[in-house]
């Protein structure tokens, strides 16, 4: 019986031992994982910065008019001035839709036979 | 273990038959064994003692390794327990009030060279040389062939011109990172970003600090890594500040100014929209500060804040409401414009004369300088003081520049009776256009101080009260009228009910001698809508001067009304006011009732 115990006791140490040896590497990897994903955050947080930088020089007023003057012949674009601005009456009402229509009128092409209705 | 017996039999008998005390050696024995005891405890405890000691040692021996490996390494941040985002360490953006950026951050290289490395110094200094013009070939061959170990080539290069420096192959030349701070917009709204540069620097890496603007008032906030690069939204519109630039350069170079400026506020919240000074300068490439002369000709130099100048007849609406708000006049009553008003030595004159008699009101639609000074003499000194007090024109406007205190007005050393009758047509006191937009903005959103500010912001202030809100509608009336009868009859605008008042301030000579006859500062302080008011526009142009007509014609009304007038045009769309149409009567229909 004791003999026995002590087996189990030593066994359970080995099972342990390689529990906490697979935990220890899974948590190294986990480790590295996250050191990846902070590089790649940093990587991708730079490019977003250099993207947004790159957007913001494209955008600038400066260029935007430059181009809108260049391409004036095709867009036609001229600052916004006051009399862009429309009113409401300017606009016309929506058409109402076309009435559905309840009461049909048979509209028959069938010959009419004179000799039934004559007046 | 075998017990030696106390009294060994044989021992005993021995001495009873020699008649010898047999109790000796009973003594005798025990201290043996007495002794034998005591070595042994002894021999335990000095074990014991050893074990502790032992153990003391191996205790303290480790605490001090621990302590001696952990000030011996470099710190690390404790990997498992990182969290979230990590550290993002860069300045924060600046944006605009749309999130449209105004300052960000770009990675570039520098470039350093180890002179010891090097294989061919001469040749180095030579290539390097045609890479970047201003780098002088003699220095740098000085550079690295002397005794120095270290030498700063560039602090920031292109990418091209670093594939151009690898091209060289000199093992010597070595590149760090670093960080730039990048005006996307080049020289729009630079006087309020004002610039960057750097602090301390390293080969791995070099700190940016705000030379100026708001990159200078708000750099602990920009630097600050809890921040997590929120960014730092002014209430700046850029498509705005744009337009007002484009439109007061155009105008500035019109009317032949030196320089000009124009502050666009929102009167209720005193939030800036747009505030430009020209001549500008772009923030990338910031201009060195001048040395010598006069500070005001350099670019840097904001006139929006800075600048304080005689601001003219612009002051004379203040004057006015505040007799109104006394209740010493109303906006009819009669005012005597007889001139010259003469006081001492001094004489006040009018620009024509304009009769014996005025209502209150066509003493500001026609700019009498005469009128003004005697409602001014009804109010008196102290009370005019305290009034401009109360609009914020004693001290330096508070708005969220490094270079605002500089901006403090120039009052008169001894407020006399002539200096209160002088103020009221604005002469004797110089302020900056954002003082007079502050002014002008309290005066007419109802009568409540505001403070102008930079940064966006929700809500409308309710500061302390100036005027009652009666006095700003009349106030606003008559600057309504201004422009509808008045001096400034270029400044109306289809639809935008525009108001304002015209100043026109000869400029004093540097030396202290008197006023030039032919330099002025034109001014137009204007509202719009008149009816509702919500913005203030200020332009104020240096010098300028009008020359379609056979004399040059300097006067505001000629000049910075005709600019203001293009900017509400070009402006006040951007901002979303829809244009006023008056609806005509509907023809043909007439309204009866029974």
């Amino acid at each position: 019986m004791r003999s026995f115990l002590f087996v189990l006791a030593g066994l359970a140490v080995m099972g342990l031992a390689f529990w906490s040896y697979q935990e220890n590497y899974k948590t190294r990897d986990a480790l590295s994982e996250v050191r990846n994903l902070h590089a790649q955050i940093g990587r991708n947080h730079e490019r977003l910065g250099m993207l947004r930088a790159e957007w913001a020089y494209l955008n600038r007023p400066d260029r935007l008019s430059d181009l809108a003057e260049l391409n004036f012949d095709r867009l036609g674009l001229l600052p916004i001035m006051p009399d862009a601005f429309g009113r409401v009456d300017q606009i016309i009402y929506p058409l109402p839709d076309v009435l559905p229509i309840i009461v049909p009128i048979e509209v028959d092409s069938a010959p009419v036979n004179l000799d039934e209705d004559a007046l | 273990m075998i017990r030696t017996p106390l009294r060994p039999l044989a021992r005993i008998l021995k001495a009873r038959e020699k008649g010898e005390d047999t109790d000796a050696i009973e003594a005798e024995n025990l201290r043996l064994r007495h002794e034998a005891v005591r070595d042994r405890s002894r021999l335990r405890a000095e074990g014991r003692l050893l074990v502790l000691g032992g153990m003391f040692v191996l205790a303290f021996g480790t605490i001090g390794m621990r302590m001696g490996a952990l000030a011996g390494t470099a710190p690390e941040e404790p990997q498992s327990a990182a969290t979230g985002s990590p550290i993002i360490g860069q300045r924060a953006d600046i944006t605009d009030r749309n999130g449209r950026i105004l300052a960000t951050n770009l990675e570039t290289h520098s470039l350093y060279a180890h002179p010891r490395d090097m294989v061919d110094p001469a040749r180095a200094a030579r290539e390097l040389a045609v890479i970047f013009p201003e780098l002088e070939e003699e220095d740098l061959v000085k550079d690295f062939t002397g005794s120095r170990k270290f030498v700063w080539v560039r602090r920031q290069l292109s990418p091209e011109q670093m594939q151009a420096v690898h091209d060289i192959g000199s093992p010597g030349l070595l590149f760090g990172p670093r960080e730039m701070r990048l005006y996307p917009n080049g020289a729009i709204a630079a006087h309020i970003l004002g610039g960057a540069s750097y602090g301390r620097e390293g080969v791995a890496s070099a700190e940016v600090i705000g030379v100026a603007g708001v990159e200078r008032k708000f750099d602990e906030y920009l630097r600050d890594p809890s921040q997590e690069n929120k960014p730092l939204e002014l209430s700046i519109d850029l498509t705005i500040q744009a337009a007002t630039e484009e439109v007061l350069s155009g105008g500035m170079s019109i009317m032949n100014a030196k320089g000009a400026a124009s502050v666009l506020m929102d009167l209720h919240t005193g939030e800036i929209i747009a505030m430009a000074s020209l001549p500008d300068f772009d923030p990338n490439n910031r201009p060195q500060v001048l040395l010598t002369g006069d500070q005001s000709d350099s670019p840097l130099f904001n006139r929006a804040v800075q600048g304080v100048y005689e601001l003219g007849s612009t002051f004379k609406i203040f004057a006015v409401a505040q007799a109104m708000e006394l209740g010493l006049i109303n906006q009819d009553t009669m005012i005597d414009t007889q001139g010259p008003l003469k006081w001492g030595r001094f004489k006040i004159r009018d620009f024509h004369d304009y009769g014996a008699q005025l209502s209150a009101t066509d003493v500001i639609v026609k700019s009498s300088n005469v009128g003004t000074a005697r409602i001014a003499m009804q109010i008196g000194g102290e009370r005019q003081q305290s009034f401009l007090r109360s609009l914020g024109f004693m001290e330096a406007t508070p708005v969220e520049l490094q270079e605002a205190p500089s901006g403090a007005p120039l009052l008169p050393r001894q407020w006399s009776e002539i200096s209160t009758m002088t103020i009221s047509y604005g002469h004797g006191l110089s302020s900056s256009p954002l003082h007079l937009a502050t002014g002008y903005a309290s005066l007419l959103n109802g009568g409540t101080r505001v403070t102008p500010t930079l940064l966006k912001r929700d809500t409308a202030q309710y500061g302390p009260r100036v005027v009652s809100e009666s006095i700003s509608t009349r106030a606003r009336d008559m600057l309504r009228a201004v422009v509808v009868r008045g001096t400034a009859s270029f400044g109306e605008v289809a639809g935008y009910e525009v108001g304002g008042k015209t100043g026109t301030a000869d400029k004093p000579e540097e030396n202290g001698g008197g006023y030039y006859d032919d330099k002025v500062i034109a001014t137009f302080a204007s509202v719009f809508p008149a009816n509702d008011p919500k913005y203030v526009l200020i332009v104020t142009l240096d010098e300028p001067s009008e020359n379609s007509g056979d004399k040059p014609r300097r006067t505001a009304g000629w000049t910075a009304v005709p600019v203001a007038a293009e900017m509400i045009r070009r402006v006040a769309p951007l901002l979303g006011l829809r244009p006023q149409v008056d609806t005509s009567e509907p023809i043909g229909v007439t309204l009866t009732s029974n």
